[in-house]
């Protein structure tokens, strides 16, 4: 498993136009019909938002983890990183904006060394939902994030956690050696100031994603079937467990198409096309600020670097009701979004 | 011309069979929709069962599908691997048990 984020190893799928040219030519010349097709087949082009309802912050691009199927290309290397700045304009825009919920991620956005800070101001101005997307090991790669879940739970922070499988050999293959191990060392901590309990008011929700060339099956079936493992095993509760598809973007665009599986996998996103997954994809009630405050309509097109179609393109010139009138950036990467029961940061959409 | 009997990409086409008997085609389809639904079995039981079939068949488009089908659900290799052997194990006990049948004759034509 590699340590290294691709841009370290100079990988080519590290630069997104590189990707997105991957995405346009190929398979979609020819055999498969792209994404846009399917929109203008259903009188849905160009795809337009609906209500804002969450502002996804990414405060920055490294993690403790290098995960084989990150979308972020994440890891130890990474430099990029929200400055005070910046989070003092997302302040302002999180004070005036129609969305009920704010949405922390990375890389590991514990690793930004103003997210203690940040999430204080931010808790303060009363977000009805406010997440944080924790990869669980943080909290104890290192003694000074022992404290997070007390930290968590202080300010009513919804935990949001990756999860692959419920057993060590198919997480760490996924996602590092000893992932495994500390991640339920991690989630014991948490149920121990009671998230994820019975009747508590602290939410833990888990994130599944296939370790591998394969969909995401059932969510309700697999939350099952982790409920019971994981409780089973290791006594552990947790609310809910979101499935999410693997976009063909960054590292896990490199992985199918070292391992020789990207056509295949486009022929199955695009046969599990479900045009009424459309109706909820994320970007419609969604928007994306980086880690340097430009505007996208989703996490992917921001590591695309698609910035929104809108005259307002950064948090310092933030206009709500003109970024709802931009049009959405699709491209082939997006029937990720719609595959079968379709997919989001809050799982299935249909 | 394919250089091989068997190409992956074939399985894709399976669909198009209704094309040359539409009738036939279709009930199939939506017999084997229906037998996958959960029922009193769940999907997940009926996955390992038809991924042991595939053996026992030796069918590789169907070995390739219930695979993969196996880790959508999240089936481990070992699950998957022990429904493989139950297969297996019934498969080389039908041949083993008409042993019977030779032993009988066996004794029958000898003294
Ligand atoms: S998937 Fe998450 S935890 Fe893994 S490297 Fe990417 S950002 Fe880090
Ligand atoms: S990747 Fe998904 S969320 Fe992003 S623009 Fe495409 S459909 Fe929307």
């Amino acid at each position: 498993m590699a340590t290294k984020s691709l841009l370290a190893r100079k990988k080519l799928m590290a630069k997104a136009e590189e990707q997105l040219k991957y995405l346009s030519n190929g398979i979609f010349k020819d055999e498969l019909p792209t994404f846009r097709h399917q929109l203008e087949k259903i009188d849905d082009f160009p795809l337009k938002p609906k209500a804002l309802e969450i502002l996804q912050l990414n405060l920055g691009y490294m993690c403790n983890q290098v995960c084989e199927h990150c979308h972020v290309d994440a890891g130890p290397d990474r430099k990029e990183i929200m400055t005070k700045e910046t989070m003092q304009q997302c302040l302002e825009v999180i004070k005036t904006t129609k969305a009920h919920t704010l949405d922390l991620t990375g890389g590991a956005p514990e690793m930004n060394p103003n997210f203690r800070w940040f999430v204080e101001e931010a808790a303060k101005l009363g977000v009805k939902d406010f997440i944080v997307r924790s990869n669980l090991t943080i909290i104890r790669a290192n003694k000074k994030y022992f404290d997070l879940p007390e930290f968590f739970k202080k300010h009513n922070v919804h935990v949001v956690s990756s999860m692959p499988h419920w057993t060590k050999g198919k997480t760490d293959k996924q996602r590092g050696s000893g992932v495994f191990d500390k991640s339920i060392k991690a989630l014991q901590d948490l149920n121990a100031i009671s998230y994820g309990m019975p009747d508590s008011p602290l939410q833990l929700d888990l994130v599944y994603n296939p370790s591998g060339a394969f969909l995401p099956s059932n969510q309700e079936a697999l939350e099952q079937d982790f409920k019971k493992a994981l409780k089973e095993d290791f006594d552990i509760q947790f609310n809910s467990l979101f499935t999410i598809t693997n976009l063909p973007i960054s590292r896990y665009l490199d992985y199918l198409i070292a391992s020789d599986n990207y056509e295949d996998y486009m022929y199955k996103l695009v046969d599990a096309y479900n045009p009424a997954a459309v109706k909820n994809v994320m970007c419609r009630n969604t928007l994306s600020i980086s880690w340097d405050g430009w505007l996208y309509d989703c996490d992917f097109n921001q590591m695309l670097e698609m910035r929104v179609n809108s005259p307002v393109q950064h948090i310092k010139d933030y206009n709500e009701e003109q970024l709802q009138n931009r049009s959405i950036c699709v491209s082939q990467h997006c029937y990720g979004c719609t595959a079968g029961a379709g997919s989001s940061c809050q799982g299935s959409v249909v | 011309m394919a250089d091989s009997y068997y190409d992956p990409k074939d399985l894709r086409k399976f669909p198009k069979i209704t094309e040359w008997s539409e009738e036939l085609g279709t009930k199939f389809f939506d017999y084997y929709g229906k037998v996958f639904e959960k029922g009193a079995l769940s999907e997940r039981e009926k996955s390992l069962i038809a991924l042991a079939v595939s053996h026992v068949v030796k069918c590789p488009y169907c070995i390739d599908a219930y695979t993969q089908d196996g880790l959508q659900r999240g089936i481990t290799k070992e699950e998957m691997m022990e429904a493989v052997h139950t297969g297996a194990a019934i498969e080389s006990g039908a041949t083993l048990v008409h042993a019977t049948q030779m032993m009988k004759k066996y004794d029958k034509l000898s003294h």
